[in-house]
């Protein structure tokens, strides 16, 4: 990954494994997501910032690209035809678009009941909660949660559809950038996935940094990695020039 | 791969509702805890966009995610439990004589139509629209309020959507036939919402959309 320049850096922020992080990034700026430790999973939704009805779509993102995951050069639709965000650069090479986020009895089943009481700030907590109390700070709710993103993580199936989660898939220093193609609400969680078979509750912290990006060119790998992107694109182009 | 089928006992004489939902048109209704939902292909490779929601609290809805990591599995057939997004069991399919059927493909609509196919095809007909419809007009719907932000990824029955080990998602021909039908329990009220699909950009249906029918049944009186 390329050294930010300083006078571009718009911010810089650790999230520690298990907690929960949401901010608008401005069309045209860029967010990397860097693994600390390895093994990190940042369960992540993305939302139009102007009209939050409009939203990161898993079918039309995996429809329009003939993909099952995502990478460098994919692009998250929403659902109204238009491309949210990039995935500019990646180190990792495979990040989950299917399983979703742990909930709270997924979490107490596999790692044991703690309290805040006993645990203070290393009490286990889970996805599906820290994306609710983000989307809370943003007047979302319930309503507002759909499939997300399951950055550095990997689960592949075999033939019959049965899955399998890849452990050891990200390693301490692996990142991943994403460019923002509309103003977009970002709302992520850093508990662990919900298919990781590691018996002990220690997911990884994240960096968050972000800056203000380069312009998209007409010959950028994402928008011309199909023409289904093109045509995104083209839709995105169109609502902001009107 | 020999896809698990089981055939249903169920009598179409002995069920309670028993409709045609025509090609391209959506379709609602209130299934009751115990109550069986039958969902049969007459033609055979049509995609039945579906939706559930909590009959009680339609904050509660089927969860795409929630249903492939608990099953561990991306498609459907006999046995998979369809999870809520509170990551309760909704549904159960109690018989398939399909085989397969889809998670991860969503509901057209005519934004997607634009970038899938082509700018010019926005003013088709697509499944989203008759979600959409449906939440305008079918009592199910207003009573509750339910609208665009209830919208989340949906499944496809009798729809093929293979996903290889390399990840590559493909839409591959349909492995329905006319009279292969899914059969669903219900554990919990719940309100169905279809799309009966009318995609005519997509060689999976041979750019043919056509009729489903759909029949309910109570809970056998042994039970
Ligand atoms: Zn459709």
């Amino acid at each position: 990954m390329k050294p930010i320049a300083a006078d571009r850096l718009l911010l810089e922020e650790l999230v520690p494994g298990g907690h929960h992080w949401s901010g608008l990034l401005r069309r045209g700026s860029v967010l990397r997501l860097t693994d600390l430790q390895g093994g990190a999973n940042v369960s992540t939704l993305f939302y139009h910032h102007d009209e939050k009805l409009e939203r990161y779509n898993m079918p039309d993102t995996l429809k329009a690209q003939h993909t099952a995951y995502l990478t460098a050069g994919h692009t998250c639709h929403s659902d109204m035809g238009r491309v949210l965000c990039s995935i500019v650069a990646d180190s990792v090479g495979w990040h989950d678009t299917w399983c979703g986020a742990v909930d709270a009895e997924q979490v107490r089943a596999k790692y044991g009941d703690t309290s805040f009481q006993q645990q203070r700030n290393d009490m286990y907590r889970n996805g599906r909660d820290g994306l609710l109390v983000e989307l809370g700070k943003w007047g979302l709710g319930k309503r507002d949660l759909v499939a997300n993103v399951n950055f550095f993580s990997k689960a592949v199936c075999d033939e019959t559809g049965g899955l399998r989660f890849v452990e050891g898939h990200s390693r301490a220093g692996d990142a991943v950038e994403l460019r923002f193609e509309m103003n977009t609400l970002v709302v992520l969680s850093t508990a662990p996935h919900p298919l990781d078979p590691k018996p002990r509750y220690a997911p990884a912290g994240v960096r968050l940094s972000a800056w203000r990006g380069d312009p998209v060119t007409a010959d950028d790998a994402c928008r011309t990695r199909c023409p289904q992107n093109g045509r995104a694109f083209a839709n995105t182009e169109r609502f902001y020039a009107v | 791969m020999t896809p698990h089928l089981i055939e249903s006992p169920l009598d179409p004489r002995q069920a309670v509702l028993d409709q045609v939902c025509r090609a391209g048109d959506p379709w609602m209704a209130t299934v009751r805890a115990g109550q069986t939902l039958r969902i049969l292909d007459l033609e055979g490779n049509q995609a039945v966009d579906t939706l559930f929601y909590s009959a009680a609290d339609p904050e509660e809805r089927y969860s795409a995610a929630d249903t492939i990591a608990r099953n561990a599995r991306l498609y459907l057939g006999a046995g998979s439990r369809l999870y809520s997004s509170e990551g309760r069991v909704m549904l159960t399919i109690t018989a398939d004589t399909c085989g397969r059927h889809d998670t991860l493909g969503g509901a057209c609509s005519a934004e997607s139509n634009t970038t899938r196919y082509a700018l010019e095809k926005r003013s088709m007909h697509s499944c989203r629209d008759s979600f959409l419809h449906a939440m305008c007009h079918c009592h199910e719907a207003t009573s509750r309020r339910l609208g665009k932000r209830d919208l989340a990824p949906n499944i496809n029955f009798f729809m093929n959507v293979p996903v290889t080990p390399q990840g590559d998602l493909q839409f591959a021909d349909g492995i329905s036939a006319p009279g292969k039908y899914v059969e669903l329990r219900a554990e919990m009220d719940v309100v169905v919402l279809i799309s009966n699909c009318p995609q005519l950009n997509n060689p999976c249906n041979a750019y043919n959309p056509t009729p489903i029918r759909l029949l309910v049944w109570d809970r056998p009186a042994a039970e």
